[in-house]
């Protein structure tokens, strides 16, 4: 059952829209990530369901209830930002007791639900701490817990990953997922980080220019962009340009290859361009390897990136890289050696502008 | 950096030290000569048992008080305001706030006088209460420059934008996150701005005496025209006042319970 609702969504700043017609029902307990670059209007979005932008048109209801008219502070959703925002005059405890104090709750239960969220995010050893004697991973683990103690209906990140060093922001972000399975909450986290997005969401929303391009559970947006956009920008792709040889049979060329699609071609006819996509972890050049469609190519480089060698080939027009897992006895191809890629037609995809 | 280079700086600080020390120094030797031949504190002793000094210096402890309370009132919603929701209107209010460096404090008294006097609409020169009031209010337009800038500086170095929507989303209302979340991050810069219009009432004396209010500001004035030490004694108690506070001001900077401010 729908829990949070947005339909026909739209924001204007002035003259420029930065969201058009934005549309999205999410489950409860789901954990819906919008990832997109600068600028694509997704923070734009979740600010709109905290109350702190006023959509231009479109409703956004949560359990059923409109929340067009609801003040920030009346909505109960809980927000984590990028610049964590503890307030600097309270330590950890006071921190999160704040929206529990505000609500008027006793001090029992204050004390009670204050403690059940720092064993959350384990840090009850540090409750008389103020916020400047703590890491950045520990200010935004206090900050979660400080949104989650009220209890709100739905909870938003705000990249609040974005502003930590690498390793700490993958153990937080398998945290975050942790927490959110063990509480049911629904969750909605911006990120401009597609390997956070693909690795901790339920589904991803890929957004570009204010809309949102294909929505999807992760596997299916990586293996299965619908758009142009989000094939370039959610993992590694190859875009490969093919000529159209005879659309009935979906048989088209690369260089002076041909190829037959699983995928219909559509309406096009012979000679037209199309693109597609291919990820380099699709095909192989070893012996024996499996796969109904073949290309050869020259080697043009061939980079180790430790666990994966990357090789670049030729084929044509077109420059198409496969990754070979690194392994002790593996002997990447030198430049200039002619190799052939295998691999399965239905993991060349038709590319949809 | 060359010799001489160094030696003009010492010279130039030298000269600056001397030129505003010497004088002090002399005023507060003056001050101690009430008893022939000796020096002794009796003009000290004789101003501080005077009831007229503890009457006015009472008075104007409690004007300043008020006037700090209006201030606070006034300058942190406002300078919270205007960085929230309106900063494209800061050079606007800042100029605002400069205003009553260049408006003599006599024009602004007169503009009260003649606004505000017994045949006005609202008269509040016709009672001591309603004066009190017109002068609480002179001495927060008077010491609103340092008031507004102590308070912006203060907010500043907080993200006000941020921390105001964490407290919203908490459930907060506007009260409570000025209350609870920007004051106490902003504390120390109040206080500053606090103990500089702590000051500027203490010492005051034009809008005090055209209202004709028993303020300190009149009475040094009058002590002066009158007595001989007890004037200069008085300057030195009103030199230390000054000082102290700025001490203060120094002292509650350091309580602050944040990291230092990013730039």
């Amino acid at each position: 059952m729908t829990f949070l609702s947005l339909s026909h969504i739209q924001k204007s700043f002035g003259q420029v829209q930065v969201v058009s017609d934005f549309n999205m029902e999410i489950e409860k307990g789901e954990f819906v990530s919008f990832l997109g670059p600068s600028g694509c209007g997704k923070t734009t979005v979740l600010r709109m369901i905290a109350g702190f932008e006023t959509p231009s048109g479109g409703t956004i209801t949560v359990a059923g209830k409109d929340q067009s008219g609801l003040k920030p502070n009346q909505r109960n959703i809980g927000m984590v930002f990028q610049a964590y925002a503890l307030f600097p005059n309270m330590n950890v405890f006071d921190n999160v007791a704040f929206g529990l104090k505000v609500a008027g709750r006793s001090k029992p239960e204050i004390e009670a639900r204050v403690k059940e969220m720092l064993g959350l995010i384990k840090l009850e050893h540090l409750a008389e701490r103020f916020p400047y004697q703590l890491s950045g991973g520990q200010q935004q683990r206090v900050a979660l817990a400080r949104a989650l103690a009220p209890k709100p209906q739905v909870l938003l990140l705000d990249e609040p990953l974005s502003a930590l060093d690498a390793k700490i922001r993958v153990s937080l972000r398998e945290e975050i997922r942790m927490i959110q399975q063990q509480l049911g909450i629904t969750t909605v986290f911006v990120t401009h980080d597609q390997e956070e997005a693909l690795s901790i969401s339920d589904r991803i929303v890929v957004m570009n220019a204010g809309a949102a391009d294909q929505i999807g559970a992760p596997a299916e947006i990586y293996n299965r962009p619908a758009t142009r956009f989000v094939a370039s920008f959610v993992g590694t792709l190859n875009l490969i340009e093919a000529k159209v040889i005879d659309p009935v049979a979906n048989r088209i060329s690369i260089g002076d290859q041909g190829v037959t699609l699983r995928e219909p071609l559509g309406p096009v006819k012979a000679g037209d361009t199309v693109s597609l996509a291919l990820r380099p972890e699709a095909g192989s050049i070893a012996e024996g390897a499996k796969g109904d469609t073949a290309l050869a190519g020259e080697v043009v480089s061939s980079n180790f990136l430790g666990s994966v060698v990357r090789t670049r080939m030729r084929v044509g027009a077109s420059v198409i890289s496969f990754d070979m897992f690194n392994s002790p006895g593996l002997r990447p191809p030198a430049v200039g050696e002619t190799v052939t890629l295998r691999f399965t037609a239905s993991d060349l995809l038709i590319i949809r502008d | 950096m060359s010799v001489w280079a160094r030696i003009a700086g010492w010279a130039a600080l030298i000269f600056g030290l001397l030129y505003f020390f010497v004088p002090l120094g002399g005023l507060f030797e003056f001050s101690l000569r009430a008893r022939r031949g000796v020096y002794s504190f009796d003009a000290y002793a004789r101003v501080l048992a005077d009831p007229q000094f503890q009457a006015t210096f009472t008075y104007s402890v409690v004007m300043a008080l008020v006037t700090i309370a209006i201030g606070i009132l006034i300058v942190v919603p406002t300078a919270f305001w205007v960085r929230l929701k309106m900063p494209w209107a800061r050079p606007y209010v800042e100029f605002l706030t400069l205003l009553p460096l260049v408006i003599p404090a006599i024009v602004i008294v007169f503009g009260y006088i003649r606004l505000y006097n017994t045949s006005s609409w609202l008269p509040l020169t016709g009672s001591t209460l309603g004066t009190n009031i017109l002068l609480a209010f002179g001495y927060t337009i008077l010491a609103l420059p340092y008031m507004y800038r102590a308070v912006d500086t203060g907010l500043r170095t907080i993200d006000v934008a941020t921390l105001t929507e964490a407290a919203q989303s908490l459930g907060a209302g506007w009260a409570t996150i000025l209350g609870r979340i920007i004051l106490p991050n902003v504390i120390a810069a109040v206080l500053s701005g606090a103990f500089l219009t702590f000051a500027i009432v203490i010492g005051e004396f034009t809008l005090a005496a055209l209202l004709d209010r028993p303020a300190f500001g009149p009475y040094l004035q009058r002590i002066g025209a009158n007595k001989a030490y007890e004037p200069f004694a008085l300057s030195v108690i009103a030199f230390a006042i000054t000082w102290g506070c700025l001490a203060l001001i120094q002292l509650v900077s350091r309580f602050q319970k944040t990291a230092p401010a990013k730039a």
